[in-house]
């Protein structure tokens, strides 16, 4: 059996599973969010503790599901700190999937993207927070 | 407490050595299925697990099929020509040949349906909504498919009915010692499962139907994956409903059957309204057809049904025993080979109260990474809950692999999925 089968399971990828980036929860997040995939259950929480300059300092997450979903979360949490929400609202879908440096077939680019999503979806809940009723 | 495993006499027969065993030849019988000859990436051949979640297709099934588009496609019971008369000839061939198949007393008895998850819906809505009264009860347990429960949690909303569940035993068979107490003169109906799309547990029919029509209550079985493996009979025991879907069986998606007691048909209300359901149609007004017309609103999938037909003779030609048979000795094999890989846990009973089904987790590797490792070498098996998100609640597990076996599976496949799990492990990086 050649390595090349097992593919996404790089030690990258193991790694970041075996030992999470900031996995757990902050003592006064300014923001939290969760979500979990239908089909198999995967399930992340994303938290951020934002400074008043808008600028992620802390990211953690937790969850329970496959290496792909929690190696991504934990890559997740690794790469946002430091940067500010306006950055994080240009992340794009494919930058997440770069990050992974592994090519994921399209079935498990859900699981590669779930903390992404909850991210993106908090991002755009506060910004309904910060502008009531903007949309006339 | 120990429960006692169905008696041979249950509707869903366990089947036993027969003498003319030695006929059956898996290899003969794969060279119908062109669909497992190919390779997959990286010039893996396909190990097909999956049966449970759909079949694979004989030659005959599909040919059958294109005969109907080659040759006398048109539309069934309406147009006074050579074409329309062939194709309703064939439509009604297939019903009897599923009408023997089960065993149902009439023709009339059969209701072609989309499948198991619209026949049941068909029982629930029809039936359900038109009979049910607040504080009857509904007898379901934790192991159904979402098919056999979702449908009663809105006919008891709709209603006012209650939903009673049987308590599970620790191997995952239905706990019948508490049924005295649950099955009572409120209950109307105990809907259960002739065989668990997870656990592969084979329910105890036989006692199920008596013990629900000794109250007075129904029975309504999904047979979606027992029909296929073992022999069916619905009036030994008589069961009132009973639904399963063509896709498992062999046959085309899109087509699924639900039987039920002639009386009940015809007391119960159409689910869909529309064309050829209807006697008469008024401006304020309609009557029904007499059954199964007045279950079949609208075009039914009529060449899916003669495929199904298709399926059925195919299913018969090689012989249900024979197919329960060689499936039972798959399985034990592949049981006793999966349980002595470490970490490894199967679920559900001994593999002699089961079917041909093994939902397992492995320590240390998630399901959804298991099913990626086993696909990169051409093992294809599901993960997830399976569409039984109690069962996976009360096992306090998110998801759970499942390796599902057919007559067309041989012991190499076998061997391929347990080395697929070594594999995995290693992966892993566990000892």
């Amino acid at each position: 059996m050649t390595d090349s089968l097992e593919d996404p399971y790089d030690d990258h990828i193991l790694d970041h599973f075996e030992s999470p980036y900031h996995k757990g929860h902050l003592a006064n997040p300014t923001c939290s969010h969760s979500d979990r995939n239908p089909i198999c259950g995967d399930q992340v929480t994303v938290e951020l503790l934002v400074d008043d300059q808008d600028r992620v300092k802390e990211a953690y997450f937790d969850g329970k599901g496959c290496a792909i979903s929690q190696a991504a979360a934990s890559i997740l949490c690794e790469q946002i700190e430091g940067k500010t929400l306006d950055e994080l609202k240009d992340f794009q879908a494919q930058q997440m999937l770069d990050l992974l440096k592994v090519r994921l077939t399209a079935s498990r680019q859900k699981c590669g993207l779930l903390s992404f999503k909850v991210l993106k979806t908090m991002l755009y809940g506060m910004d309904e927070q910060r502008e009531p009723a903007s949309s006339g | 407490m120990v429960l006692v495993a169905a008696p041979a006499t249950a509707m869903i027969v366990r089947t036993t050595m027969t003498a003319n065993s030695a006929t059956f030849d898996v290899e003969v019988v794969r060279q119908d299925f062109p669909i497992l000859h190919q390779r997959l990436s990286g010039d893996m051949p396909l190990v097909y697990l999956d049966t449970a979640a759909t079949a694979q297709k004989p030659r005959a099934v599909m040919a059958k099929v294109m005969e109907c588009y080659e040759q006398y496609n048109s539309n069934v019971h309406r147009g006074i020509h050579q074409l329309g008369d062939r194709m309703t000839v064939e439509l009604e061939a297939a019903r009897e040949k599923v009408q023997r198949f089960i065993g149902a007393g009439e023709l009339e008895e059969i209701v072609f349906t989309s499948g198991t998850t619209m026949s049941l819906n068909m029982v629930a809505h029809g039936w359900g909504r038109k009979f049910l009264r607040p504080g009857d009860e509904i007898l379901l347990n934790t192991m159904e498919h979402h098919a056999n429960l979702v449908p009663w949690q809105l006919a008891a909303a709709a209603t006012g009915a209650t939903l009673k569940y049987i308590p599970l035993t620790a191997d995952g068979r239905l706990d019948l010692s508490s049924l005295d107490q649950l099955l009572t003169s409120k209950t109307k109906l105990v809907a259960v499962t002739a065989m668990s799309n997870v656990l592969g547990t084979i329910n105890p029919i036989n006692e199920l139907a008596r013990r629900a029509h000794d109250v007075g209550a129904l029975i309504c079985v999904d047979a979606a994956q027992s029909v296929p493996h073992m022999p069916t009979n619905v009036r030994s025991p008589q069961v009132d409903f009973l639904a399963f879907s063509g896709h498992k069986l062999y046959g085309p998606t899109g087509i699924g059957v639900l039987y039920a007691r002639r009386q009940l048909l015809e007391a119960m209300d159409p689910f869909l309204a529309g064309g050829h359901m209807i006697r008469e149609v008024f401006l304020d007004s309609s009557t029904w057809a007499d059954p199964p017309a007045k279950f079949e609103a609208g075009t039914c999938p009529f060449i899916e049904a003669v495929g199904l037909g298709a399926a059925i003779d195919y299913v018969n030609s090689i012989g249900l025993l024979q197919i329960g048979q060689y499936e039972h000795q798959l399985s034990v094999k592949a049981h006793e080979k999966l349980a002595a890989v470490p970490g490894v846990t199967i679920y559900g009973p001994s593999v002699d109260h089961k079917g041909a089904i093994l939902s397992f987790t492995v320590d240390g590797v998630h399901p959804h990474d298991l099913s990626d490792v086993l696909d990169r070498r051409g093992v294809a098996v599901r993960a997830g809950h399976h569409c039984t998100m109690p069962l996976h609640e009360l096992l306090n597990l998110t998801a759970t692999t499942r390796a599902s076996l057919a007559f067309y599976n041989t012991l190499d496949e076998v061997d391929a999925l347990v080395e697929g799990v070594h594999a995995a492990r290693k992966v892993f990086r566990l000892k």
